[in-house]
């Protein structure tokens, strides 16, 4: 799904390895972990849990909840939480969803 | 359990305002903000921000460093990364703060939680890459995240500063599809009187037009039957402009055609609203000070209806006076002679207002979207399906979630309430005020059960 990025990083600081559904990705420590993905060419957070829809962030302000991702088994919102050393995310897919 | 003279939700400009007058006046507040750092969403992190590219974002943001010093104040309390979700019992207010729950007493509480982006439901308006406008702008805040080949869709002021904004930073957007026709410019003209008292917004306007059009932007207006099209995610957007049609490729949209307010606390308080035909949304019902209909709990700023920064900042002053009244702290006389000031800078400010609503409307085709376009973001329902509710005789918003579930997903109806109001509305031949609005409950949004008891609960009237 990485694909190149159509987003321009303005800033440039410390970065940290955060693993996406056991793939390495290194994002600047910190940062918004929504707009950090989109910056890594990561435009699909989940599939919506009705017709399997890819979604990514729409909103940016924790109002919409379509850049759900999950965290340690919890469902968060993405652009609610701070990019960590070594954060395990993974994306929801539709028959996870249903199960 | 701690308590508070005053309990602030949101730290925008209302919220930071209001809390430096009531904590100057003598009052304890407490200000619950979900973001890590104050500012709102207008002057989001300007702190971090503003000596990075406050060149880029422009003075108007910056200003709002001089909100933010301003809570540092010890009679204020600054809960960043506080979740809100529930304000109950004159007032305690329940809310998740670092995967804990916690708890708060007030007496009294000042909702300062600003706009949401009005929904804009068109065809692909879900795919991942289309983002609103104010999306795109909190990516260029807070991240320093540019799109390189983004579109902009719809109308309104906001929708100039972002690309204002993209110029200076070297990505301008590759086209701006806009709504507002030459018509809508006419019946704008009626205002013209308030908009040159309000010449500062004007001039502002122009000159950001004018940097757009330099950077040789593509500007295409009375755009109609917008459609983003795209599989996986946005490829491109398909228009109608004044009889051509057009289709531009690209990977990031950014949708926009004004602000509502977020009404959600205000309604869970069972706040009454009022429908406000001049901004298409409803508003909470409110004095002067900005108090509510429920005794003791104040809206300020754009989530009391939409006036911008400036003005949600005076309001915000405004509203603390009166509690600041109420608490003894001020007498009448200096209440009202502070208040004759900030009425007369709050009219100016709002003065441009009916000429910037009736010069940029929303766009029609996203109030009553076809039948196929999905209004319920999170439930995945259609204008049709709502159109078919109205058909077998729903009667109302709250109808709607038993028919098919619309507004019962995660965002509990934040981008589709205006929408489902609108369809039935127009379906029945009623007014917005008529149909009504969803009942919204706590929690106000999603907490987890450890969050729930990992809580600190004290009851102050248990028996001992």
């Amino acid at each position: 799904m990485k694909t190149v990025s159509p987003f321009l990083e303005l800033e440039s600081g410390p970065r940290v390895k955060v693993i996406l559904d056991d793939v390495a990705l290194s994002l600047p420590q910190g940062a918004n972990l929504a707009a950090a993905l989109l910056a890594a060419g990561v435009p699909v957070f989940r599939d919506t849990p009705i017709s399997g829809a890819p979604r990514g962030p729409f909103c940016m302000m924790g109002a919409c909840f379509d850049c759900l991702i999950e965290i340690e088994g919890t469902t968060r919102q993405a652009c609610m939480i701070e990019v960590t050393d070594g954060l395990e995310i993974t994306r929801i897919h539709h028959d996870e969803a249903l199960a | 359990m701690t308590r508070s003279d005053l309990a602030i939700i949101g730290a925008g400009p209302a919220g930071m305002a209001a809390a430096a007058q009531a904590a100057e006046l003598g009052l304890c507040v407490t200000v619950l903000d979900e973001q890590p750092r104050a500012g709102g969403q207008i002057y989001r992190d300007v702190d971090r921000v503003a000596p990075l590219r406050g060149d880029i974002l422009g003075a108007e943001y910056t200003y709002g460093a001089t909100l933010t010093a301003s809570l540092k104040h010890s009679a204020i309390t600054h809960l960043a990364g506080a979740i809100v979700w529930a304000i109950e019992d004159q007032f305690r207010i329940s809310y998740t703060r670092d995967g804990r729950g916690a708890q708060l007493d007030a007496d009294h509480v000042l909702l300062a939680t600003g706009a949401l982006e009005r929904p804009m439901p068109l065809p692909g308006w879900t795919l991942p890459g289309v983002m609103t406008a104010g999306a795109g702008q909190i990516l260029l805040k807070q991240s320093g995240v540019l799109a390189r080949d983004a579109v902009l869709v719809g109308s309104g002021p906001l929708l100039y500063l972002i690309a204002a904004q993209m110029v200076r930073a070297g990505t301008p957007p590759k086209a701006m599809i806009e709504t507002q026709t030459r018509s809508d410019f006419i019946s704008a003209a009626q205002h013209m009187g308030g908009a040159l008292r309000g010449w500062r917004y004007l001039a502002k306007g122009l000159k950001m037009l004018a940097s757009i059009t330099r950077a040789g932007v593509p500007r295409y207006t009375s755009a109609t039957d917008i459609a983003v099209q795209g599989t996986d995610k946005a490829e491109a957007v398909s228009f109608i402009s004044n009889g051509h049609t057009q289709r531009i490729t690209c990977d990031t949209v950014f949708l926009h055609h004004g602000v509502v307010p977020n009404v959600q606390a205000a309604r869970s308080l069972g706040i009454a609203h009022t429908w406000d035909a001049a901004q298409q949304c409803f508003v909470p019902k409110r004095d002067e000070w900005g108090q509510s209909d429920k005794e003791g709990v104040f809206i300020a700023g754009d989530s009391a209806g939409i006036g911008g920064a400036k003005a949600a900042e005076y309001a915000g002053t405004l509203a603390a006076l009166q509690i600041a009244f109420a608490a003894e702290r001020l007498t009448r006389e200096d209440r009202d002679r502070c208040a004759a000031k900030l009425r007369a800078k709050l009219a100016h400010e709002q003065a441009a207002r009916p000429f910037l609503d009736a010069a940029y409307p929303p766009y029609a085709q996203a109030l009553l979207p076809d039948d196929s376009t999905v209004i319920c973001r999170c439930e995945e329902i259609t204008a049709g399906d709502i159109r078919g509710y109205a058909k077998l005789g729903c009667i109302g918003p709250n109808q709607t979630k038993a028919f098919g579930r619309a507004g019962m997903g995660p965002c509990q109806g934040r981008y589709c309430g205006l929408s489902v109001t609108a369809l039935l509305a127009d379906a029945r031949g009623q007014t917005p005020d008529e149909t009504g609005y969803y009942r919204i409950r706590p929690p106000l949004k999603p907490v987890t059960l450890s969050e729930l008891a990992g809580m600190e609960v004290t009851t102050p009237d248990a028996v001992h």
